[in-house]
């Protein structure tokens, strides 16, 4: 790339920056293009778009290694791209293709990537933490150094299955990473309407695993507290929980009238875009040109299009293949 | 040129109603930018453009509700690739349906109604060429049992097979099983009557001196039409007695006794019998009697008949009183013709005369009717060429 | 050859597991310094240490989730949930992800996790601790059900599960844990896909599966008493029902009874007498009878409780009704 980098030469900070800003990118023009495939009627049943909250899985991946697992949520298009699964592949999903990650059997909710240790996608809130500490709990037994990084929600707080796995996380020092992305509303109920104390670290401290809050539009702030935190699960120090204060520009779903908060507050976390604060600081920072950015957001735009000419042009699975999967009999 | 569309903006939205343009033609539009307000089921929503450009036209008025994917307004576009169009995606073709589970077999026409039989014995009655209409049910309602069918089978009426092992032991223990059965539950009334057949065997002459050899009637066929043709005088006689009740037959099947030459009778059905015209009832009985002797009756003949016609030949006796096949009602009997003296206005005359003889049912008919049959069996004799 | 109980078997079977296979590990309320609710685990804390008998928290819906994930990464876990009556706080893992996270993936992923609960009423525990709900679990497609009925299965089809690479849910009814009989204690995993006669007869099928598989031959043995010979048929395997070995017996006795413990609306007798009629509708003599729970709570007292379950008076008059 060095011929279409006029800023300068190799520099191990800036490649890092425009990694980050790519992978930002990706998942902005990504999400974009979902929400137009969507009311053109491409991708049906529910969208939950990532759109403001990019810096979280594009900085907390940084912290992960292949080896590492991922639980996600159904907001979970942006953790799947920022693990680097294929952007074709997810389209395709969404599209319903057996060219999709899932084969089209799971949807935008429901994106799986065994072979990158990318475990889903679940549609019941506070769902997946079960599994990732049954997944830390076998690394545990065979001694893996390895994480299980637990994205969800500030909503998935009020469930039961969050307390169970936080205590139980705790009292077997699971290798649990528990990423929290508190964008401040569970579909359309604010944190405070649902929340006795709405402060997360004090929820983890009663289960004495050590939290932090971080600023979920800085990807730096994000990769810094991650690395740091994942480092802390891997050397077997026990469970960890990130409370990244972020929140999302466009509605719980496409279906979403936003009417539980005013757009003044929408507004105002515009202002702090993760990808325009980041574009910004890298430009004060020289660590970015016009030129670099024009570059990311072509290969960017190429990348889209390529995704979405490969699920246009993915098979729908035969529907004589309805069974298959049900058991390990029922496969092919 | 691209277009606008109604989009979808929720997982079961059809149709959204345009509320407000937030655009006028003319104006500049950039991808991203709100162009409309849209109400869906839910709430109204704000919807962006995807493609940048200048707003042409706009195709529908605030207010107006339509389908997803109906075009709203024109967009001149600037470069750029136009927005998908707004169809569902091409689902595969529909997959053949799963198989469906084979049609049920035809199952016997119900007599009347519906009959409550299980399904096992249902199957082992046709199994066993049991005819249902004659079997009493022993189970809840009267509905009827394997035990039920098993117990018919065994004192089967006339159901014979074409089988070739041991088929004469067989079907005389079936006569014998149907007649004790007979004499056991049916109540027979006899009525006689003598019939004048001279005006019947003269015009039989003169009709058989027309026709070649081998399409000759025999006088038997002439005594089928006509106590076939009767029934439709007293109806009652040719129904079918099906566990507690009557159950009339549209159709006038007669069985016809052919007694066969190791011995041993059946009684096979000619279908429609007084539709038939007499040289079709010859030729109808020819196979039957043919069919009969070398033992290839089909089973349908054999549980077909409403109604049985037995007659001696002219080797017979003068009159005979049978029993009834059940569950057929009634059986109509004929001795030999013989020459007997007959008075006519008074003056002493030989003429060939034949007795009938009527075994009928008594839970269905009574003497007043069975003499009606008779009245009318006697007047179609008389009108030989009528037949 | 040796006599062992009902638990003994299970646990027997767990021991076996845990030293031949070190992906295998127990976990549940009260398995490890308690033993096991019933007894089932009694000892194997000591043998084989908290790493791999491993008491949990009062958290079903964390540690059978927990199962699933430590199944997806390769470990071999056996779930214990106490009872099928706390099993419903963690129905939400067992439906929305041990019976589907295969299929939704697009087949990537394996969960060879074996859940085990006790079921069933009959010991005045009252209504919240009586529940039969092996009929929901059968409704669920991805798992696998199971409900051994004697001693050798309980050791058999344990075994057979944990070899499974699907999640197998195996339903011990709660009287039966000390029932005993021989067994070939070298036995290894039981068939895990049939049903099994374990009485011939010929006038009438007799259906059950779990605690009543023993009151369906009591009732087979007073009926054989009176000259009705009945047919017995322990299911065995709830889901995927083997309806072959059923609908043999059934053409040939021409007359069934399913005996399910489980309230009558909507229970696994009822997907089975509509599979008897699809399956052998014109070998039938009778319609299908079924003897099935009370639509009622289980009540505490015991005249009641026993007036709501299926007896085997009831299954004998039931049968003798279908002769009259």
């Amino acid at each position: 790339m060095s011929e279409s980098t006029p800023s300068g030469g190799v520099h191990p900070e800036r490649e890092h920056a425009l990694l980050l800003l790519r992978g930002m990118l990706l998942i902005r023009r990504f999400e974009e293009k979902a929400a137009e495939l969507y009311q053109a009627g491409k991708i049906r049943g529910f969208l939950h778009l990532y759109i403001g909250q990019e810096a979280v899985a594009v900085g907390a991946m940084q912290a992960l290694t292949p080896d590492d697992a991922i639980v996600a949520t159904y907001r979970d298009h942006g953790h799947a791209l920022a693990r680097g699964v294929p952007a074709g592949a997810v389209m395709a999903e969404m599209y319903g293709k057996a060219n999709g990650c899932s084969r089209g059997r799971g949807g935008s909710m429901h994106l799986f990537d065994a072979s990158r240790r990318f475990f889903g996608g679940y549609a019941i809130v506070g769902g997946g933490l079960p599994i990732a500490v049954g997944l830390a709990l076998a690394d545990k037994m065979r001694s893996d150094a390895r994480v299980t990084a637990c994205f969800f929600g500030e909503g998935a707080v009020a469930e039961g299955e969050f307390h169970e796995c936080m205590n139980l996380a705790r009292l077997w020092d699971l290798p649990v990473l528990f990423l929290c992305e508190n964008n401040r509303y569970a579909m359309g109920t604010a944190i405070e309407r649902s929340e006795s104390v709405t402060d997360l670290r004090t929820k983890a401290a009663a289960y004495a695993i050590r939290a932090e809050t971080i600023d979920g539009m800085d990807v730096t702030a994000v990769e810094a507290a991650t690395r740091g935190a994942a480092e802390a699960v891997r050397s077997g120090g026990g469970p960890r929980l990130l409370e990244f204060e972020t929140y999302r520009f466009r509605g719980h779903s496409m279906a979403d009238p936003e009417l539980y908060r005013p757009k003044e507050e929408v507004a105002r976390w515009k202002e702090h875009d993760p990808i325009a604060g980041f574009i910004k600081r890298q430009r004060d920072a020289d660590r970015l040109s016009d030129a670099d950015l024009k570059v990311i957001q072509q290969a960017v735009d190429l990348e889209i299009a390529e995704a979405v000419a490969f699920a246009e042009a993915g098979a729908w699975e035969p529907l004589e293949d309805l069974t298959n999967f049900v058991t390990s009999e029922s496969s092919r | 040129m691209a277009e606008f569309l109604m989009p979808i903006l929720g997982a079961d939205m059809t149709a959204g109603t345009l509320v407000a343009w937030r655009k006028q033609p003319g104006d500049r539009v950039e991808r991203g930018d709100i162009i409309a307000e849209v109400e869906s089921d839910k709430a109204d929503v704000e919807v962006e453009i995807f493609v940048t450009g200048v707003l042409d036209r706009i195709l529908v008025e605030p207010g107006t509700k339509v389908p997803v994917g109906t075009p709203l307004a024109i967009i001149r576009e600037e470069g750029g690739a136009a927005p998908p169009a707004a169809t569902a995606a091409a689902l595969p073709a529909a997959a053949p349906a799963p198989p469906r589970r084979p049609a049920p077999a035809a199952r016997p026409a119900a007599e009347g109604g519906r009959l409550r039989i299980s399904p096992s014995a249902r199957q082992l009655a046709q199994q066993l060429g049991v005819d249902l209409s004659g079997v009493t049910g022993s189970g809840p309602d009267g509905r009827i049992m394997r035990r039920d069918i098993e117990e018919a089978a065994a004192s089967t009426a006339g159901a014979l097979p074409p089988v070739e092992l041991d088929r004469q032991t067989r079907m005389r223990q079936a006569i014998a099983a149907a007649m004790a059965r007979s004499a056991r539950e049916i109540p027979h009334f006899h009525l006689t009557t003598t019939i004048d057949m001279s005006r019947a065997m003269a015009w039989l002459s003169a009709e058989n001196a027309r026709r070649p050899v081998t399409e000759r009637l025999l006088y038997g066929a002439v005594l089928l039409k006509a106590m076939a043709l009767a029934l439709r005088d007293v109806p009652e006689l040719n129904a079918t007695w099906s566990g507690e009740r009557v159950v009339p037959n549209p159709a006038i099947h007669v069985g016809v006794a052919i007694s066969l030459r190791q011995g041993g009778l059946v009684a096979p059905a000619i279908h429609d019998t007084d539709r038939q015209s007499l040289t079709e009832l010859m030729e109808k009985f020819r196979d039957v009697a043919q069919r009969a002797r070398a033992g290839s009756l089909r089973s349908s003949e054999m549980s077909d008949p409403t109604i049985t016609m037995t007659s001696l030949g002219e080797t017979g006796a003068e009159s005979v009183f049978g029993l009834i096949y059940p569950p057929q009602v009634a059986l109509v009997g004929f001795g030999r013709v013989a020459e007997r003296a007959v008075s006519i206005g008074g003056q002493i005359v030989s003429h060939p005369v034949v007795t009938a003889t009527l075994s009928a049912d008594h839970r269905v008919a009574d003497g007043h009717r069975g003499s009606v049959y008779l009245a009318a069996l006697e007047r179609l004799l008389q009108e030989p060429s009528q037949l | 050859m040796t006599t062992m109980t009902y638990r003994e078997a299970l646990r027997s079977a767990l021991r076996d597991a845990l030293r031949t296979d070190e992906r295998t590990f127990l976990m549940g309320e009260d398995v490890g310094r308690y033993g096991g609710a019933f007894a089932v685990s009694h000892g194997l804390l000591e043998e084989f240490g908290p790493d791999r008998v491993r008491d949990t928290p009062l958290s079903e819906s964390a540690f059978v989730g927990a199962g699933i994930g430590a199944a997806i990464n390769g470990m071999r876990p056996i779930v214990e949930v106490m009872t099928v009556n706390f099993s419903m706080l963690a129905m939400d893992q067992v439906l929305n992800n041990a019976a589907t996270l295969r299929y939704m993936s697009g087949g990537q992923l394996n969960i060879p996790l074996v859940v085990r609960m006790a079921t069933g009423g009959g010991r005045q525990l009252g209504a919240q601790h009586s529940h039969s709900l092996e009929g929901w679990y059968a409704h669920i497609p991805g798992i696998v059900v199971l409900s051994p009925a004697t001693v050798t299965d309980a050791r058999g089809m344990l075994l057979a599960a944990l070899q499974h690479p699907d999640p197998v849910f195996l339903f011990e009814h709660a009287t039966l844990y000390a029932t005993e009989d021989d067994i070939d204690e070298q036995a290894g995993p039981a068939d895990i896909s049939h049903a099994a006669v374990c009485r011939e007869g010929q006038h009438v099928t007799l259906i059950a599966y779990g605690g009543s598989v023993r009151k369906a031959l009591g009732a087979a043995e007073e009926l054989a008493q009176q000259g009705t010979h009945a047919e017995v048929i322990d299911l065995r395997v709830l889901r995927p029902l083997d309806m072959e070995t059923v609908l043999a017996s059934v053409r040939k006795t021409h007359r069934a009874v399913v005996v399910d413990e489980a309230w009558r609306t909507g229970s696994l007798s009822a997907e089975i007498s509509a599979r008897i009629m699809e399956g052998c509708f014109d070998a039938l003599d009778w319609p299908v009878e079924r003897v099935c729970g009370a639509e009622v709570p289980a009540p505490y007292a015991k005249h009641m409780e026993d007036a709501s379950l299926p007896q085997v008076p009831e299954i004998v008059e039931t049968v003798q009704e279908m002769f009259v």
